[in-house]
């Protein structure tokens, strides 16, 4: 088996520069890297473009990034209350492109998948259609979409193996299975990192196929966004 | 008037046996709590899961599982867990029998405008437009009025659209209505203590009364 792990997130993202593109995974701030966004912190770039469902909170995930202005770009669905966010947008310092989610998954799958674009119907009638090919097919409309790719992308799993094979949690799965095959240079970071051959193979959701580096991130905050409980 | 709860509870009757569902965010989600207990239904959460349980007791809080408005939930038994480009497989490849929405506005030939803006900004949209464009049972849930005290019920939406001609029916506080095939929104019920000239007045759109209406049950 290839060996892919990596001694620590600074090694992970040692060729990462500025005006690198990268894909970020999680959702809000569930299954987000942690470990990779704050190396790339540490390492300060400048005029990253990043695509990322959310835009994380002020002081944490995506949020970080924004905070110290890394950012040129970010590709999303749902940016929310991100008052960083809102500050630099006004300002023209940061583009921002908004992207049904549905079509942000199935344009990063795309991506991973070798299919350079396809037809969906989210969007026709809408101003996110404006500029794009529209085509029927069996009475409906549909807009063409192009896949996504980048340079980097950094995904978080729950459990991985040396050989990149990886394991998720709960809703923590939700665009890093995706990320990691779009992504030219995948940077997985991992709650538990194991030799090959300790992971059952049934139970694999990302083959390390789409994984170049893997390393054991250390004490994850897991940041919940909303603590919702029963009475 | 109905309070938004009551509007959920109202929503929950529309629901039957069989059904997988997707409720949005804000009112849409507190129909969750009035599904009545004979009925096996299953909630889709559009970052990756279907099965959506009650929320969590404080002790059982897990980080690694929140719903599409990115708080914590659990799962009920038979859940299952997937990424996000297969949730919305399931919503755009007509596997998800309805939805459940809030909107900014809806517009009389039934086209809806529900992204998320806040201080003059849009701010995103998650997977409302995924859904509309979906073959699911679209269900609005949202205030008759906004809080200027303009209509939410309008010939043509003021808020750039999100979803054309998509919408069934919409529930507001006011009454309950359905779409026109030629447009327009009929009355099908109305609020107690609302007569039907209070709806016309605050419906923008055109408003189709025909015959007796009845009053709304089934919220209390």
């Amino acid at each position: 088996m290839i060996n892919k792990e990596v001694r620590d997130a600074e090694d992970a993202i040692r060729d990462i520069t500025d005006g690198s593109v990268l894909l970020l995974g999680g959702f809000g701030l569930c299954g987000i890297p942690e470990a990779g966004i704050q190396a790339l912190v540490r390492k300060n770039l400048k005029g990253l473009t990043c695509i990322s469902n959310n835009a994380g909170v002020d002081d944490f995930g995506v949020g970080l990034l924004l905070k110290k202005r890394m950012l040129k770009k970010l590709i999303a669905s749902y940016v929310g209350e991100n008052k960083e966010f809102e500050d630099q947008y006004r300002a023209g310092e940061l583009e921002l492109e908004l992207i049904p989610q549905g079509t942000l998954a199935e344009r990063i799958r795309a991506g991973g998948a070798g299919i350079p674009a396809f037809f969906t119907p989210a969007g026709i009638g809408s101003e996110l259609a404006e500029g794009k090919e529209i085509r029927e097919f069996d009475g409906r409309l549909y807009l063409l979409e192009r896949w996504i790719k980048a340079d980097f992308a950094l995904v978080k799993a729950w459990k991985g193996d040396t050989a990149g094979n990886l394991i998720y949690k709960g809703t923590a799965r939700n665009f890093n299975p995706l990320m990691a095959a779009a992504g030219k240079t995948t940077i997985a970071e991992v709650e538990q990192l194991v030799p090959a051959g300790e992971l059952d193979p049934n139970q694999i959701h990302t083959p390390g196929i789409y994984v170049q580096r893997i390393f054991e991130g250390a004490g994850y905050e897991k940041r919940i966004e909303n603590i919702t409980v029963s009475p | 008037m109905l309070s938004k709860e009551q509007i959920a509870r109202r929503i929950a009757r529309e629901i039957k046996d069989g059904q997988y569902i997707n409720l949005g965010i804000g009112i849409p989600t507190l129909v969750a709590n009035y599904i009545p207990d004979h009925l096996q239904v299953v909630l889709q959460s559009e970052n990756g899961l279907l099965g959506i349980g009650p929320y969590p007791q404080s002790s059982d809080i897990n980080p690694d599982l929140v719903n599409a408005g990115k708080e914590t939930i659990s799962m009920v038994k038979g859940s299952s867990l997937f990424d996000s480009a297969d949730a919305f497989a399931m919503i755009r490849g007509g596997h998800i029998d309805m939805a459940i929405l809030g909107a900014l506005e809806v517009s009389e030939n039934g086209d809806i405008s529900n992204w998320k803006i806040a201080s003059g900004l849009i701010k995103g949209v998650g997977g409302a437009l995924d859904l509309v464009a979906s073959d699911a049972k679209l269900l609005v849930a949202m205030l008759h009025c906004h809080k200027d005290g303009s209509s939410k019920l309008r010939k043509q939406c003021k808020f750039p659209v999100t979803g054309v001609r998509c919408v069934h029916k919409i529930f507001t506080d006011l009454g309950v209505f359905s779409i026109l095939p030629e447009g327009g929104f009929k009355l099908l019920e109305h609020a107690p203590g609302v007569d039907p000239d209070e709806i016309r007045k605050k419906t923008e759109g055109r408003l189709v009364i025909k015959g007796e209406i009845p009053e709304m049950t089934g919220f209390q």
